[in-house]
């Protein structure tokens, strides 16, 4: 299990655009955002929370086509369902994998663009706090979205239909621990769905996420 | 414990394609398949692997006992050959690759990427893969696409060196290994428009 | 995916499941469909004729209360259609009946619809009473995102052309999208409390409407359910069809 989690970390520093596009996208997504709504800082602040949010789910959409298409083409997939490791496990570890490299820089990256958000004092802990705790769900969800339409040829756009409602009730809980965080209320109802949801998919959701892949292998 | 297939149909996009398939393999046994394209080699070997099931029919003997190479090998252009065998080698649960590295001459090619090789070295690592994943019986589809003849000798010699070691191997392919095995034409089992074997088109007729 | 040895000498089942044979489906579709659609209609007319012109205007909101005979069974149906497909996507994965896969189906289209209804005479409703077409309301929010679910569901149909992938992936989404349309359901409540009034029929609750607007509301419930099955019905009989000769043709092809 480690080895598949390493050859994935090797595969997406060596690639390139594993770990840099989805930053990249965050950034640029973040500094269009007063372009479009104007440089109010008032207006900023109070959006901030939302637009961070909004923009870490994209970028961690964005790269979820590519999380099992291109061992769908080269044949890993169907060697991995014959190993000895379970798709349930080896599904997981990709959703891992795909955390780290996309997740885990946006939890780290977020405060920075707190500031271009003019995101008040206090948020800026609930939105690392929010962003860490939620975007994990976001890749394990996504994995699910990406094995059921690995069989599909340019599924991106279909993988985005299917995915962005599932992402509803994690990017609700999680806006709003970092919108009650900024404006200074407490966030713990909030915090402990969001935690809750976290929970729940990252237990359950590789089930059906093998289950779709053993369909698509067949 | 042999690998037993008792009367197995095998479907493919819910249509039949083989029916009444049985034979048996032993240690140490080859049995090569032959047949024409689209005869439903594929489909046979798929279901053997586990990656599809059976229309009907019995399998024993293949739970987690088959390493299964196809066209595409599962390898990483951006890792290099060690890398590719090494990860492979660590999902079977195995660590010594140096007989692979062996067997398919692969030494001067160890540290190059894998994007970097011909097609041929390609299949090479593809099939050293086999001997890292430890497993007794080894089900083959064309596994000598795009080698030259030194290599198909080396690959002959693989699998003698793993059917001697009480291996056994199924290989589905055109040409002639030289290898003392018997030979399953496929084409004989082709199932008929008459086959009715639970496929699941059957319930609409 | 099981698919057990047994199947070489096909059991009949009998009584209810089978109606899961498709040949068999076929031919109670086509005895019950004319009394359905016959009867789905009359209720219709009588209903909604009975809701428009026979009822008296509300004292608070006038004659716009009177879309709650188009708007509240739609509503209804628009949930239940779901359900229905829950439950057929369910019994498709445990007892792989093609004709239950198949109904789930040609149901999703009718519960477009009718979420679409639902989401049209509410903004229709919503103009003159909150003074908005739409508003970011928990109820008016949960079947927008019912909606998102429905398109999803019909894209993956339509992407995969093996009919048995797609049977069994399509399931797999309507099952993980319950739980998570449930789920988003109290997000979204959690996230805004609403304009929405109460539910207009509840078996449990004393403020129901009142009579005079409740018969011809039930009459257009029982309408819109028997309307339901008969489209249902109907499209399922197609989508049989389809696959039966797509079947024939490709037996035919081989032999």
């Amino acid at each position: 299990m480690t080895a598949l989690l390493t050859r994935d970390l090797a595969l997406a520093i060596r690639a390139g655009g594993g770990f840099g596009l989805g930053l990249a996208f965050f950034l640029i997504v973040t500094v269009m955002v007063p372009f479009a709504v104007g440089p109010v800082p008032e207006l900023l602040a109070r959006i901030a929370p939302g637009v961070l949010w909004l923009g870490a789910l994209l970028a961690c959409l964005l790269s979820l086509d590519r999380l099992l298409a291109l061992d769908w083409e080269d044949g890993t997939l169907d060697l991995l369902a014959t190993s000895p490791l379970p798709l349930e496990a080896a599904l997981s570890i990709k959703a891992l994998a795909h955390w780290i490299t996309t997740g885990l820089p946006l939890v780290l990256i977020s405060p920075v663009l707190g500031v271009l958000m003019n995101l008040p004092g206090p948020g800026f802990v609930w939105l690392v706090v929010s962003l860490a705790l939620g975007t994990p769900a976001l890749s394990v969800i996504g994995t699910f979205g990406a094995a059921l339409t690995v069989g599909v040829k340019r599924g991106g756009l279909l993988m985005s239909l299917l995915v962005l409602p599932l992402y509803v009730p994690t990017l609700i809980f999680g806006a709003e621990v970092a919108r009650r965080g900024a404006q200074g209320m407490d966030p713990t109802t909030p915090l402990l769905m969001l935690a809750g949801i976290t929970a729940g998919v990252v237990a359950l959701m590789p089930l059906a996420s093998a289950a779709a892949l053993r369909v698509n292998l067949r | 414990m042999t690998l037993t297939i008792r009367d197995l149909c095998v479907a493919r996009g819910g249509l039949p394609v083989l029916e009444g398939v049985s034979f048996s393999l032993e240690h140490g046994q080859a049995l090569i398949l032959r047949g024409p394209n689209g005869s439903g080699k594929t489909t046979l070997l798929r279901t053997l692997a586990g990656l599809q099931p059976p229309l009907s029919g019995a399998i024993t003997g293949a739970q987690d006992r088959i390493a299964y190479a196809a066209h595409s090998d599962g390898l990483k252009a951006m890792l290099s050959v060690t890398e590719n065998l090494r990860f492979w080698a660590a999902v079977f649960g195995q660590r010594d690759i140096t007989p692979a590295v062996e067997s398919f001459a692969l030494a001067p090619l160890q540290d190059r990427l894998a994007g970097t090789l011909s097609a041929g070295q390609k299949r090479r690592l593809g099939l050293a893969r086999l001997l890292v994943t430890g497993r007794p019986i080894w089900v083959l589809d064309e596994p000598t696409v795009s080698l030259d003849r030194e290599a198909v000798a080396m690959f002959a010699q693989a699998v003698r060196a793993h059917l001697a070691s009480g291996g056994s191997a199924l290989i589905a392919t055109h040409i002639d290994l030289g290898l003392e095995a018997a030979t399953l034409d496929v084409a004989r089992h082709r199932a008929t428009s008459q086959t009715r074997a639970g496929a699941t088109d059957e319930a609409f007729l | 995916m099981s698919m057990s040895n047994e199947t070489a000498a096909p059991k009949r089942p009998s009584g209810f499941w089978s109606y899961a044979n498709p040949v068999k489906f076929l031919g109670l579709t086509e005895r019950v469909l004319p009394a359905l659609w016959l009867l789905s209609g009359l209720s219709l007319v009588v209903g909604l004729i009975w809701g428009f012109f026979f009822t008296p205007d509300d004292f608070r909101q006038g004659s716009t209360v009177k879309i709650i005979y188009l708007h509240v069974p739609s509503a209804l149906m628009a949930i239940n259609a779901w359900f229905m497909m829950l439950v057929a996507s369910l019994i498709w994965l445990i007892r792989r009946h093609h004709v239950s896969v198949l109904a789930a189906k040609a149901a999703a289209p009718v519960g477009v619809a009718m979420t679409l209804i639902a989401l049209f005479t509410g903004a229709v409703w919503g103009q003159p009473m909150w003074g908005t077409w739409w508003a970011w309301d928990p109820r008016l929010t949960s079947f927008l995102i019912l909606f998102l679910f429905y398109l999803g569901y019909m894209a993956l149909w339509a992407a995969i052309e093996d009919p048995d992938t797609a049977a069994d992936l399509t399931s797999v989404l309507c099952l993980v999208g319950s739980v998570f349309a449930v789920l988003s359901r109290y997000a979204v409540n959690f996230w805004n409390q609403g304009l929405h009034q109460g539910a207009s029929l509840s078996l449990d609750k004393e403020e129901n409407v009142a009579d005079v607007f409740y018969f011809p509301l039930l009459v257009c419930i029982a309408g819109f359910v028997l309307l339901f099955f008969a489209l249902v019905l109907y499209r399922t009989g197609t989508e049989i069809r389809l696959r039966r000769a797509r079947a024939l043709l490709a037996r035919e092809a081989r032999a």
